[in-house]
């Protein structure tokens, strides 16, 4: 089959197959709805950017104002079928921004692994692996334990404690502007684990907000609105299409550096545009949703099985199958008798599946 | 005027503190196959390197055509000098297409998705060229190492350079399938292209290439036609043994035959033991004395396995986190054993001590030390009582004076005559 046309067929298949999933998980809940109301409703959920207008605030930070920019997006909605106004309300308002939250971060994790996975050509390589989530998980933990001291919302300290992880990793590895993938992971493994260290320590400094600050390391998609996905959205798809540029350098590197260096890839400023789009868009969902493992190590296995190792092709499928399996997971973990954060769930059912892969011999390698 | 294609001026390049090319000056013209000669770490692989851009020289000018390479991208580079790797074993299901696919790279936009008719048309003709249009959707890793090559040497065509830079081409094919890539090259040659390849087989080399040029110790040695390049005056220098150079009966090409030489005892054994700099230096003077060298466990990444790697000595790779698996250890243990001698060069005692277990295991240990043991000692009290017992037993040696030590330490000793 042509490339183009099997690209194509996957993709169509993945968004069937997450809509479906949505569909379905916005029609599970405490208020049992008729499934074809549910998709007419999400239906009109699906906003469409049809207009931005910038504007200034003057923002306070600690007695100083400051002004910010503000950017106001309207949205154009395609779709107005008409549905029930209470099964509207449920499906709009409190079940789909879990849902559309759950599949961008689904979706980014996925296709950060993806392109790790490959970058390192490392099967064990996740987005994680050079400090992002561990540095999420510092800014976050310490904004809920000393919320005096950290003047910043939650999310944007998780944010920006993944992106300064993530450089300062990036610079330990760096030596006269190279940066060997070998370095780079145990420069990762290093700082992760000392971040885990000022992490436990933050913990029990935490005292009544420890539960919170444990609850969050978990990984959940609850309280999510749309305001997180209206940030995370546009973000995602965007650091998305930039790795989407660079699939083909990615199958080159597989070669390794020196042989793309001859096929004309710049190494390591490719290396270092992967290493900050990946980064960006993983802490991106970590700050909106906590640390939830596996999605980004499974998802891109289990895709490379089904379409091969071409990148043009890995990287959008397992970005849709992404979403898709988190969208799943979490409304499993919504739907028990006790709701679980669902970064439980995505390890409890991807490690046995991964094990399962790897005693089958599977996937042993990249 | 001659056109060249490739031209080096004054090229030198240390890795890991050794001199692995020294001013070496050559040009390759349009429309020539050179062969780069030499034995084994006489810096071959690095010349390469600094034509098709992967390496900076630390002194002198690589040109391709006319430009300076440094002024040049990696794009422009590539649209150049199109390179066959060494080892082409690739462990992922890419297609024979995909690979050929790769080399037109340096043609394409990063947004454009589907390839253009150029590039069809190159990639066509790469795989018809190379016969390999029946294995195109084979992949890679299951196709035989001569099909490998060729679909490497397609790729390399499909990037449509004036000049090709080929790597060992044949290390890793028998015999039939060395002679069809060479036979390939020169065809490609003859009809424009210019090539200069590293090849190990001197007869090869001669039978093929229009000129030769002979690397030894990273520099130049001879240039010219192989009749005037392989000659004894030239090749036992080089390779350090003697040499009978006969024409070939069937080619008429010069064919060498090396005979042992028998002054030098090249079979003495020699194991390494210890990391990084120290134990890259005692490599590097044990093998230059023509020591039969062999080392580790060496941790991915550590100096002294580079230098291991660059000079083709035989080291056991550790994992860089782990330390040395069991299997490892027992290698490395048997090589202790029957070595002639064993160097610990600044040997770092690691918690498990498995340095010192090896050292245990050699009859003859030579102890190298520039920095303290205190330094060096990660294992404890414990560790210091073994070491003396070891200081006790070995022969301390400079790097500088480590052949004569070793030469001295392992003549047999008088056995006093019976009264």
């Amino acid at each position: 089959m042509r490339f183009g046309t099997r690209l194509l067929s996957w993709t169509v298949g993945l968004v069937v197959a997450l809509f479906a999933v949505v569909v379905v998980s916005a029609a599970i809940g405490p208020v049992s709805l008729d499934v074809v109301a549910v998709a007419k409703a999400t239906l009109n959920a699906v906003g469409i950017p049809a207009g931005l207008a910038v504007g200034i605030e003057e923002g306070g930070l600690a007695g100083i104002t400051i002004p910010t920019p503000t950017v106001d997006v309207s949205y154009a909605y395609p779709f107005a079928f008409e549905v029930p106004g209470t099964a509207e309300t449920i499906v709009r308002q409190v079940r789909l921004p879990r849902i559309a939250l759950g599949a961008v971060v689904g979706f980014a994790l996925a296709s950060a692994g993806a392109v790790m996975q490959g970058f390192f050509r490392n099967p064990m390589a996740d987005p994680s692996i050079i400090g992002v989530s561990s540095g999420a998980a510092l800014g976050a933990v310490a904004t809920i334990a000393f919320p005096v001291a950290i003047p910043l919302g939650l999310q944007t300290a998780a944010f920006v404690g993944a992106l300064v992880a993530a450089f300062a990793v990036y610079a330990i590895a760096t030596e006269n502007g190279r940066t060997p993938v070998a370095t780079l992971l145990l420069a990762g493994v290093a700082v992760q684990t000392f971040l885990g260290a000022v992490i436990s320590y933050t913990l029990l400094q935490a005292g009544e907000s420890l539960d919170r600050a444990v609850f969050w390391l978990m990984g959940h998609l609850n309280n999510s609105t749309w305001a997180e996905v209206e940030v995370t959205l546009p973000l995602a798809v965007l650091t998305f299409g930039g790795l989407l540029a660079y699939a083909r350098d990615l199958n080159v590197l597989m070669l390794g550096e020196e042989d793309a260096r001859t096929v004309g890839i710049a190494v390591e400023r490719t290396k270092r545009i992967l290493l900050a789009l990946s980064s960006i868009v993983t802490a991106a969902a970590v700050a909106v949703a906590g640390v939830i493992g596996f999605v980004g190590l499974i998802v891109p296995h289990v895709m490379r099985l089904l379409v091969g190792p071409d990148h043009r092709i890995l990287l959008p499928t397992s970005a849709l199958a992404g979403a898709t399996f988190l969208v799943a997971t979490d409304t499993l973990a919504r739907s028990g008798p006790s709701e679980l954060p669902v970064g439980i769930v995505t390890a409890a059912l991807g490690a046995p599946f991964f094990l399962y892969l790897l005693t089958r011999r599977e996937v042993h390698e990249l | 005027m001659t056109e060249h294609t490739i031209t080096l001026e004054g090229v030198s390049t240390a890795l890991g503190g050794v001199d692995v090319l020294e001013d070496v000056s050559l040009s390759v013209e349009r429309g020539e196959f050179l062969g780069l000669v030499g034995p084994n770490g006489a810096g071959k692989t690095t010349l390469l390197r600094t034509i098709n851009g992967v390496l900076d020289p630390d002194a002198g000018t690589v040109r391709l055509v006319s430009d300076p390479i440094e002024g040049l991208s990696a794009r422009e580079v590539s649209r150049r000098v199109a390179t066959v790797p060494q080892d082409t074993s690739v462990a992922f299901e890419f297609s024979v297409e995909d690979v050929v696919r790769m080399g037109r790279t340096p043609y394409r936009s990063r947004i454009d998705v589907v390839a253009d008719d150029a590039d069809r048309d190159a990639i066509e003709r790469a795989l018809d060229r190379t016969e390999m249009l029946d294995l195109r959707d084979r992949s890679i890793a299951a196709v035989s190492g001569g099909e490998r090559q060729r679909a490497f040497v397609a790729r390399a065509l499909a990037q449509d350079t004036p000049a090709l830079v080929l790597d060992e081409p044949t290390a890793s094919l028998d015999i039939n399938h060395q002679v069809q890539v060479l036979e390939l090259v020169a065809d490609l040659v003859d009809e424009g292209k210019t090539a200069i390849a590293a090849i190990h087989d001197l007869d090869l080399a001669a039978r093929y290439c229009d000129r030769l040029a002979l690397l030894s110790d990273g520099r130049l040695q001879a240039v010219g036609t192989p009749e005037t390049v392989l000659t004894d005056d030239h090749l036992q220098p080089a390779f350090g043994t003697r040499t009978a150079v006969t024409p070939d009966a069937v080619t008429g090409a010069p064919n060498v035959t090396a005979i042992a030489d028998p002054t030098r005892d090249r079979d003495a054994h020699v194991h390494v033991l210890g990391t990084g700099a120290t134990a890259a230096r005692a490599i590097t003077k044990l093998w230059q004395a023509g020591f039969d060298v062999t080392a580790g466990p060496l941790p991915a990444g550590d100096a002294a396995l580079s230098v291991a790697r660059e000079l083709d000595v035989e080291a056991i790779e550790s994992p860089p986190l782990a330390g040395p698996e069991e299997a490892m250890l027992r290698e490395a243990s048997e090589q202790c054993r029957r070595a002639r001698a064993t160097v610990l060069a600044d040997p770092v005692i690691g918690s498990d001590g498995h340095v010192l277990d090896l050292a245990e295991a050699s009859e003859r240990p030579l102890l190298v030390e520039t920095r303290p043991f205190d330094e060096r000692n990660r294992a404890g009290e414990q560790a210091r009582e073994r070491y003396r017992e070891l200081e006790s037993r070995a022969t301390a040696a400079s790097i500088h004076g480590l052949a004569p030590a070793i030469v001295e330490s392992t003549v047999p000793e008088t056995v006093p005559a019976d009264d």
